[in-house]
């Protein structure tokens, strides 16, 4: 009894697995020319738009894996299939060279991040003094242990003689996107976000912090061992330092990096 | 490096938070399973469904939903502006809302089942000899359907305790108030500060065991007690 009944289904699941497999490499071998990414999820819209022109000039495709940049390192740690790295930070990128997955002389800074104080009513963020005034609640920062910019808002209020007085007021965020989440939804009426999440929007009041009251928030990039010898990866890269990608960086609120 | 009160605030607070989300649970669901598992009414169902979708439905949905709930824009501002609150996000109460909202499912279903499980027989015995239905319902109701009130009380716990997504998205991390124990251990695993992570992850591990073993122990007593 039981021998008959294993044996049966392998057949057709055999027959299935043979097809799934030669579509699989079949679809892999059609796309000779195609970068497989690592991008830090504040990058997205900037990265997609440096994609297309990246697609246009050179006729390589790009495809990127969004998420936070701890989650796409432990991703990379264990084998995923990316060629390059696009990280939120600087810590992570030498981390994976430091560990093996990631080419040393493949290392920069592909963009820079700014500092912006923002909050959704038009009339409250003017100036540093908005942090003087009484008047709110809440202040959101992202969280300043893991976040670079939570470090930079926290580095920020301290260059500004406001920390010790606002700490009371802090919520954090896990991340950025989250940051810009509470102030966005008036949870807390004011907050330290990315330029990038509001430089394409125009509600709100904002203040863009000097860039000497922080240190840089640098963001790098790297290929990883997998993509050492891919025509596509190491092409975009290139095309990653310059002037058309720079655009798209100051468009979308970046330094331009290195 | 390894300060007891930084552990300890967190645990304290995820208990003080499941202790009075079990209680607000049981207050609010009891009546509910009561009327999911009485009326006749032809939509019923639908009401079930949606208590029930906490279930399903990722934590960000309910945290998107709960952070725009709470805020200035929402009821929760208008209800904060009653105490002089701009928002009940980032507070232990917006916590509250939130773990209510989340472990609904969890103490409703138990209690709805225990109360459909000993059908109308009981309850038309109890109207025959003229108790009142209030009467009916607590010296009769209740105490048969007592294995489900354990279950939805322990697993409503249980379920707030280990409540992360929603949490993160409402909370805003703050310590004392806001820093429950996954908040916690999710915070020292970023910051790579594992010996603590391990301590707290640890106890949570052996908590949830207990915890589901302690129901399955309990389901099978007390459904053998019932018989």
């Amino acid at each position: 009894m039981h021998p008959r009944r294993r044996s049966r289904p392998t057949g057709p699941i055999a027959a299935w697995l043979a097809v799934t497999l030669a579509l699989a490499c079949d679809a892999s071998s059609a796309w000779a020319g195609e970068a497989r990414l690592a991008v830090a999820a504040n990058f997205t819209e900037a990265a997609k738009e440096i994609a297309d022109l990246f697609e246009q000039t050179t006729g390589h495709r790009a495809v990127f894996s969004f998420g936070s940049t701890g989650l796409l390192y432990t991703q990379i740690t264990q084998q995923a299939p990316f060629e390059a790295f696009l990280a939120a930070d600087r810590e992570r990128p030498r981390k994976a060279v430091d560990e093996g997955f990631a080419v040393a002389d493949s290392l920069f800074t592909y963009a820079t991040g700014k500092l912006v104080l923002f909050s959704k009513d038009t009339a409250r963020v003017t100036g540093p003094n908005a942090l003087k005034e009484a008047g709110f609640a809440k202040i959101a920062i992202a969280n300043p242990l893991t976040a670079p910019y939570g470090a930079a808002a926290v580095e920020a209020m301290k260059a500004l003689g406001v920390y010790d007085v606002l700490q009371p007021k802090i919520v954090q965020g896990t991340n950025i996107a989250q940051t810009y989440q509470f102030v966005e939804t008036g949870n807390a009426e004011v907050g330290f976000v990315a330029l990038s999440q509001v430089v394409r929007h125009e509600e709100g009041s904002r203040w863009l912090v000097p860039e000497d009251l922080y240190s840089p928030i640098a963001q790098d990039a790297v290929l990883l061992k997998q993509g050492e010898d891919s025509e596509a990866a190491l092409a975009f890269m290139a095309f990653l330092r310059g002037p058309e990608a720079h655009a798209v960086k100051e468009k979308y609120g970046y330094g331009a990096g290195e | 490096m390894l300060a007891f009160s930084d552990l300890w605030s967190p645990v304290r607070l995820t208990l003080e938070l499941a202790t009075i989300t079990t209680i607000v649970l049981l207050l609010i669901g009891t009546p509910v399973a009561w009327w999911l598992a009485r009326s006749k009414w032809r939509w019923k169902e639908a009401v079930a469904a949606v208590l029930a979708l906490p279930l399903v439905l990722p934590p960000t949905v309910l945290g998107f939903y709960l952070l725009l709930a709470l805020g200035p824009y929402g009821p929760g501002g208008w209800i904060g502006s009653i105490v002089g609150l701009r928002s009940l996000a980032f507070t232990f109460e917006g916590l509250v809302i939130g773990s209510v909202v989340y472990s609904m499912p969890f103490v409703v279903q138990p209690i709805r089942n225990a109360f459909e499980a000993f059908g109308d027989r009981p309850l038309e015995v109890a109207a025959t000899l003229r108790a009142p239905p209030w009467d009916s319902f607590w010296s009769v109701a209740v105490p048969l359907a007592r294995p489900g009130f354990l279950t939805g009380a322990v697993l409503g716990f249980a379920h707030t305790v280990g409540e992360f997504g929603v949490v993160l998205m409402i909370g805003g991390n703050i310590p004392g108030e806001t820093k429950v124990l996954s908040v916690a251990i999710y915070d020292y695993v970023e910051t790579l500060q594992w010996a603590q992570a391990h301590i707290l992850a640890a106890g949570m591990l052996a908590f949830s065991f207990i915890v589901i073993l302690s129901v399955m122990v309990l389901e099978k007593r007390l459904g053998r007690a019932g018989e």
